[in-house]
């Protein structure tokens, strides 16, 4: 799951970790009642949930509250990656001497938290990343012990000469280490952590992302929840025991498990087709998880064929083909339809699914072919 | 000869008196698995389909000398019972359990290390010998004694791939299932230095996934310490970068993890790497001059 920067402001703040104020507003309106009228250095951020929109034009400057009205004006509801803005942040703005970047993350290779940090912060990170990779200092973290203030003040160390800013820093490593645990995050960045010139160290943006499967003991954060359009279907297909997620393409997928979904979605690629999505149903033959997967596939308007892709494993393809047809009839639908039916009594099953006319094959890839030319058809 | 788990593997399960834990116990009785107990704290005493159930892993270790340990316990407690087994001295764990925090998996790794525990999983299908014994939710019937072991991130997919080797008639060692999370037990390297010792396994199917970087890895370790043939296949080629495709290990971060390096590692290393499950078969029976 993730936030906005503006509530991943929020957090940093509770836990102590210096941040500039600011103030978030949905309208014009709201801008010209909440921010104050003393001119000063603001900056104003359009508040979506994707990289890049600085870039996008989403983040700027004004120097006085009449230009940062302005600025809200520009900004509310413009588009950046298909995203409508439809709030800011507007918050005060650092001078700025210098720019590091510091990040936890779960890495999966030494199995711990992992403290990633480097003097060469800001929006060009990534590409310090692939260019230049020891310019990224990283510690593994004992969960047993946390991170200790010595090691804290170890990357610290490497990152800046005055001692007082070396506590400040690593007084922030450790908050976020706190913050990071208490949450079940699965990324905090704070990119860039800037030093002014008098000297003060600050957290100037943040990016926090959370852990899906530990949400259920995480009341605090899953209340934070702005989900857009896409993650929200995505959030209606989990509550039904499915797996669902949008793509671009036309041809639609029903598979059980995900690394055969994923495999189905290359076969389509493969052969020359655009899968629409990928979408997981899990292992039982419950019709009615049928009849929602197709329903949430069918949601979708560039869908023109779909391919069904199913392996029986301890659900049989008997059964799961008795599901299917059971669905297929409460679904009425002038989308083409191909089934895969294969594993444990696939003979059973595919006798069963022929009663319904449409068309059955055996292999993944016949059924990828099939649905393909069903889809060009339909064009 | 296998890897991991054989005839001779006594095994409990923890939550056996749960809806799936005492389903899958049945199959997995029925297969032949050798069965010496099952766990549900304050339901000690009572048998599950002729097996005692135990208050506790440490009793039914005791009682019963069992050195393997299946998981089924909700998601919120899967990192504690792992642990439980740990501490109880079991070799293998092996945890069905999916949508385990990842929190949970961290904090269970360095008493892995601590105790001397293999774990498999979690959100794993499990792990097989064919006729032998099986633990976990994998369909047996599909399965078939023979040369080749299976490693796999996937559940349905390796159902798939096995059931193409069978048809094709290439038996198997061991498969083994490790999951789809980010963290969790033994990995790729872990296994294949594990096949390489058996001396009956002569080929290797390693079935990745988008995501992580353990198929690089384990395309390294297969160049400079493996003399068995591997052949791969990785699945998620055409998904989107920074999309979590359901299991929480596919995730492609900033470049690293994508089908294509993987791809190529593998066949920086030697090892053809299958365009669609189909090829496989045919793959490993070229390598074996089959």
């Amino acid at each position: 799951m993730k936030i906005h920067e503006y509530q991943a402001r929020n957090l940093f703040r509770k836990y102590g970790i210096p941040v500039p104020e600011g103030v978030v507003c949905h309208s014009v309106d709201e801008v010209k009642q909440k921010v104050s009228d003393e001119d000063k250095l603001r900056v104003v951020k359009a508040q979506v949930q994707v990289g890049g929109r600085g870039k996008a034009g989403g983040v700027k400057l004004a120097t006085t509250k009449a230009e940062a009205v302005e600025k809200a004006k520009q900004i509310l509801g413009m588009e950046i990656k298909g995203i409508t803005v439809e709030k800011i942040l507007v918050a005060d703005a650092v001078d700025i001497e210098k720019e590091f970047y510091v990040g936890l993350i779960n890495d999966r290779n030494t199995k711990s938290v992992t403290l990633m940090a480097s003097a060469e912060g800001g929006v060009e990170i990534e590409e310090v990343a692939k260019v230049s990779p020891e310019k990224i200092i990283k510690m593994a973290i004992d969960p047993a012990m946390g991170l200790m203030a010595w090691q804290a003040r170890k990357i610290a160390l490497q990152l800046f000469n005055d001692p007082k800013q070396i506590r400040q820093a690593a007084d922030i490593f450790v908050k976020l280490y706190a913050l990071y645990i208490d949450t079940d995050s699965s990324l905090a960045e704070i990119n860039p952590l800037v030093l002014t010139p008098d000297k003060q160290v600050l957290a100037i943006d943040g990016k926090m992302n959370f852990d899906d499967n530990a949400l259920f003991r995480q009341k605090e954060i899953i209340a934070m929840r702005e989900a857009d359009e896409n993650e929200q279907k995505e959030i209606e297909a989990n509550a039904k025991g499915l797996s669902y997620i949008k793509l671009d393409g036309n041809i639609g997928c029903m598979v059980n498990g995900a690394g055969l979904a994923m495999a189905t979605m290359d076969m389509i690629k493969l052969y020359g087709g655009d899968p629409a999505n990928f979408l997981d149903i899990g292992g039982s033959s419950n019709p009615q998880k049928v009849v929602d997967a197709m329903n949430i596939l069918l949601s979708d308007k560039n869908v023109n064929s779909v391919m069904i892709n199913i392996f029986g494993g301890i659900t049989r393809c008997d059964d799961v083909a008795r599901g299917l047809v059971a669905a297929l009839d409460i679904i009425k639908t002038e989308v083409p339809i191909v089934i895969r039916l294969s594993g444990t009594n696939a003979k059973e099953g595919l006798e069963i699914i022929k009663t319904t006319g449409l068309p059955v094959v055996e292999t993944m890839s016949e059924a990828a072919k099939t649905a393909i030319e069903l889809s060009i058809s339909r064009k | 000869m296998s890897i991991l788990i054989n005839k001779d593997t006594k095994v409990i399960v923890q939550g056996i008196t749960g809806r799936d834990g005492a389903f899958h116990t049945s199959k997995m009785k029925a297969y032949g698995t050798n069965i010496v107990g099952g766990i549900s704290p304050g339901k000690g005493g009572q048998q599950v389909d002729g097996i005692p159930v135990f208050n506790t892993v440490a009793e039914a270790v005791k009682a019963t000398g069992a050195n393997a340990s299946v998981i089924f316990v909700p998601a919120p407690f899967a990192g504690d019972a792992i642990m439980e087994a740990s501490y109880a001295g079991v070799d293998l764990v092996i945890c069905i359990t999916e949508h385990v925090p990842v929190q949970d998996m961290i904090k269970v790794t360095p008493v892995l290390k601590k105790n001397g525990t293999k774990l498999v999983g979690a959100n794993c299908p499990g792990l097989i010998t064919p006729d032998e014994c099986l633990i976990g939710i994998l369909p047996g019937m599909i399965f078939k004694k023979g040369n080749v072991g299976l490693i796999s991130r996937s559940g349905t997919l390796t159902y798939e791939v096995v059931n193409m080797l069978t048809e094709n008639n290439l038996g198997q060692t061991t498969c083994v299932g490790i999951g789809g999370d980010s963290v969790s037990g033994l990995y790729f390297i872990d296994l294949l230095e594990m096949y390489e010792n058996d001396p009956e396994t002569e080929a290797v199917v390693v079935i990745g996934e988008i995501g992580g970087d353990a198929e690089e890895q384990a395309a390294r370790f297969i160049k400079d310490k493996m003399t068995k043939p591997v052949v791969a296949f990785i699945a998620g080629q055409s998904a989107p970068p920074g999309k979590r495709m359901g299991h929480a290990g596919a995730i492609i971060s900033s470049g690293a993890g994508t089908a294509e390096e993987k791809i190529k590692a593998f066949k920086a290393a030697g090892v053809p790497v299958a365009k669609e499950p189909r090829e496989i078969p045919g793959l490993v029976k070229e390598k074996l001059g089959l």
